[in-house]
């Protein structure tokens, strides 16, 4: 299957043209990639020369790189200088005024998924300021985080005020040199969020990006770093169930974890981007690297994600088990329906001693969706007694969509155990006239089994996370079958 | 009940059903007998609406309404219930969630209240009792690594819970041992009431020898050539169904 040949470039193209003509929107950079360009972001930005630096310095070598091509992925080439790099965020009233100017397709969204008005309106992007105070909800959080000595605010403010642990950790684990998005983000990310979690610190609440006000408009080149100190704890709600929100059309960001000794990150994504319509034509395009380093003794990094939207999907959040007896995991529910493609999975890459690593990976495919499963499993030499449990599940929905798995092991130590357990299975006609004949409508019958298929993988997820991304593929799946 | 006029059922546009006449009257047990591949399992696939049967002539009034403009679904409501003879497992899915949902959803078509999970849990345990059905096997995902017999007990509970009015077996009493098979015809006894009707399908007499029906077919080459009281079940025991299909051909 292949996406609609003209999709990235006329939609990158259309954002633009809307830069263009809006008188509002002038604070757009002309389309275009070169060091003039990274030189006035960073201007914009205010940043400091160090800083200005470490972006040439990852451009000049995304110059030398070539966009990758292994994945099971299927879209036409990306321009990269059509694509218009800043774009100052957008001010409260330039957005639709109230929700009667919002697409009424995406509002019956938003009630099937039980969002409140206010918060609808303020993830469309409605002014809101009357309605919804975000700003004093945002202060209230960072009082009580900054009491806990908690740091959770933009990659932007970060540069600014924390320049020192700034320069200790960004980029230290996932390098510009890593790969192709990657680099290209080091050159230009946008902004992002920091969350540092001092020694011995439980943090208090859930951090989730959504009470951040200036989340709405970060754009398509975010790069979030978290560091857990010594015996720190942290858990981190990334995303968003509203669809459409992010108008982008290239997403390519950067996440990056640092687990001290006994410290303890749990990072859980629910992506519910624009997935492009029936036909394929538009939608995000995600490519994304997520890695996190277990650096400390008894480190542990968690990875959930539930990835229903986007058109492509190019994701793969890692575990470097560093740390003697540190622990990774990674649970995933992947939806590829429509003309959606998805290429996802981990990496656990074991180095440390008694290292262990978890996976467990649900891929749905519907409709015409291809659902790629790729995942690495690496024990080195020096990892003794590491040990990996990989289960990777497929469900199949109709006969016009497909699963592909595609695992990579390497075992370097003798005393390393590793288990690898994979299933396909296709919700059968048989199942559905089951629960028909029971009274179940054939939706709720769907729902049911696809529930029942990632439960495993929404037990992981915080309980509000749980509902929500359990209603939601609900709402994607409606009207897969038949 | 149940008024079955000239059926013609094709599959595959195989004619399976020809032609066939069945009066199933409120509270009365029929047993519907046939050797293999005489269009037993079609009947019950067809009333309960399965796609796949293709109905090319013939009525079927169920309390007076036309039972093919019925959706699957809409039948389970008004209180058709099949009891199937391979029952399906669906993984992930907890038995007793999907049970709740179930008779929630015929509560609601119905126009009543939904049990909410005190009084679920217990009629659950009480009609778990009533099938010695393990409740362990209350939070497993349904039929998934069940035992035969214990398939056949959990859709026997599933009836006890949503109280059919019309209740289909097929071949519900295949591939168990006795025991099983005693724990199943109690479990359609205990539910054997003046409103309810219930249709045996099955291959073989022993079923019988648990629940008395009130009538007895014999289902051959897609239509019944027999029809008679309990005492046809043990005709049928001794002479086998050649002497019946011999008629029926001719």
């Amino acid at each position: 299957m292949t996406a609609t040949p003209d999709t990235v470039d006329e939609l990158i193209k259309r954002g633009y043209e809307h830069g263009f003509i809006t008188e509002i929107e002038s604070d757009t950079f002309p389309p275009g990639l070169n060091e003039d360009v990274i030189r006035a972001l960073s201007a914009k930005k205010n940043e400091p020369d160090w800083m200005l630096e470490w972006r040439l310095k990852a451009y000049r070598h995304w110059l030398t790189l070539e966009q990758p091509s292994w994945a099971h992925l299927d879209y036409p080439p990306i321009d990269y200088q059509s694509i218009s790099y800043y774009s100052a965020p957008k001010k409260a009233g330039d957005g639709p005024q109230s929700l009667d100017e919002v697409d009424p397709e995406l509002i019956d969204t938003y009630n099937k998924l039980g969002i409140p008005l206010e918060e609808q309106m303020a993830l469309a992007g409605v002014a809101v300021d009357a309605v919804f105070d975000s700003v004093s909800v945002a202060t209230t959080f960072r009082e009580k985080l900054s009491e806990a000595g908690v740091i959770f605010c933009s990659m932007s403010e970060a540069v600014q005020d924390y320049p020192e642990l700034i320069k200790q950790y960004l980029g230290s684990v996932v390098p510009h040199t890593d790969n192709f998005f990657a680099c290209m983000n080091a050159a230009v990310f946008s902004d992002g969020t920091f969350v540092y979690i001092p020694k011995g610190v439980r943090c208090p609440m859930e951090l989730s990006t959504y009470f951040r006000i200036n989340e709405a408009n970060t754009g398509q080149f975010e790069r979030t770093l978290v560091v857990a100190e010594e015996a720190s704890y942290v858990s981190y709600l990334e995303g968003c169930t509203a669809p459409m929100r992010d108008e982008n059309q290239l997403h390519a960001a950067v996440v990056e974890l640092v687990a001290m000794d006994d410290a303890k990150i749990k990072y859980s994504t629910v992506q519910n981007w624009y997935p492009g319509d029936a036909q394929g034509k538009g939608g995000i395009y995600n490519f994304v690297t997520k890695r996190g380093d277990c650096r400390g003794k008894r480190s542990h990094i968690s990875w959930t994600q539930v990835e229903t939207g986007s058109a492509i999907t190019w994701k793969y959040p890692s575990c470097i088990l560093r740390g003697d007896e540190s622990t990774g995991e990674f649970y995933s529910v992947a939806v590829a329906r429509g003309r959606q493609q998805a290429d996802t999975g981990t990496k656990m890459i074991h180095m440390g001693r008694d290292t262990k690593s978890t996976i467990v990976s649900k891929g749905i495919s519907a409709g015409q969706g291809q659902n790629a499963y790729r995942g690495l499993v690496r024990m080195t030499p020096k990892a003794e007694n590491a040990r990996n449990h990989t289960q990777c599940d497929s469900l199949l929905i109709g006969d016009t969509c497909g699963a592909h798995t595609y695992p990579y092991i390497e075992v370097r130590n003798p005393t390393a155990k590793m288990e690898h357990e994979a299933t396909t299975s296709k919700i059968s006609e048989d199942q559905l006239f089951y629960c028909r004949q029971r009274g179940l409508s054939e939706e709720d019958a769907v729902s049911m089994i696809v529930n029942g298929f990632c439960k495993e993988v929404f037990n992981e997820l915080p309980m509000e996370f749980a509902v929500e991304a359990q209603k939601l593929l609900n709402v994607t799946l409606e009207g897969a079958v038949g | 009940m149940l008024s079955i006029k000239n059926l013609h059922v094709n599959v595959d546009g195989k004619p399976i059903l020809k032609g066939l006449n069945l009066e199933i009257g409120t509270g009365e047990i029929h047993a519907i007998m046939g050797p293999n591949g005489s269009g037993k399992s079609t009947l019950a696939y067809v009333l309960s609406g399965r796609d796949g049967y293709e109905v090319t002539d013939g009525q079927i009034l169920y309390e007076g309404e036309d039972l093919l403009e019925l959706e699957t679904e809409e039948r389970a409501h008004k209180g058709m219930f099949l009891a199937m003879q391979y029952p399906v497992e669906l993984p992930g899915v907890n038995n007793m969630i999907f049970l709740k949902e179930s008779l929630n959803a015929i509560r609601r078509a119905r126009g009543e209240d939904e049990l909410d999970s005190v009084k679920f849990m217990q009629l659950i345990k009480e009609k778990a009792k009533m099938v010695k059905l393990d409740e362990k096997l209350l939070k497993r995902s349904v039929n998934a690594g069940f035992s035969g017999g214990e398939k056949k007990r959990n859709e026997i509970l599933q009836m006890a819970m949503l109280e059919p009015k019309l209740a289909l077996l097929d071949e519900t009493d295949s591939g168990l041992d006795i025991d099983a098979l005693r724990i199943v015809a109690e479990g359609v006894n205990t539910l054997r009431s003046p409103e309810r009707s219930v249709v045996l399908v099955t291959h073989y007499q022993r079923l019988l020898d648990y629940i008395q029906p009130d009538h007895v077919h014999v289902l051959a080459n897609g239509k019944i050539v027999r029809s008679g009281g309990k005492e046809l079940a043990h005709e049928l025991e001794e002479k086998g169904y050649s002497w019946l299909e011999e008629g029926a051909a001719a």
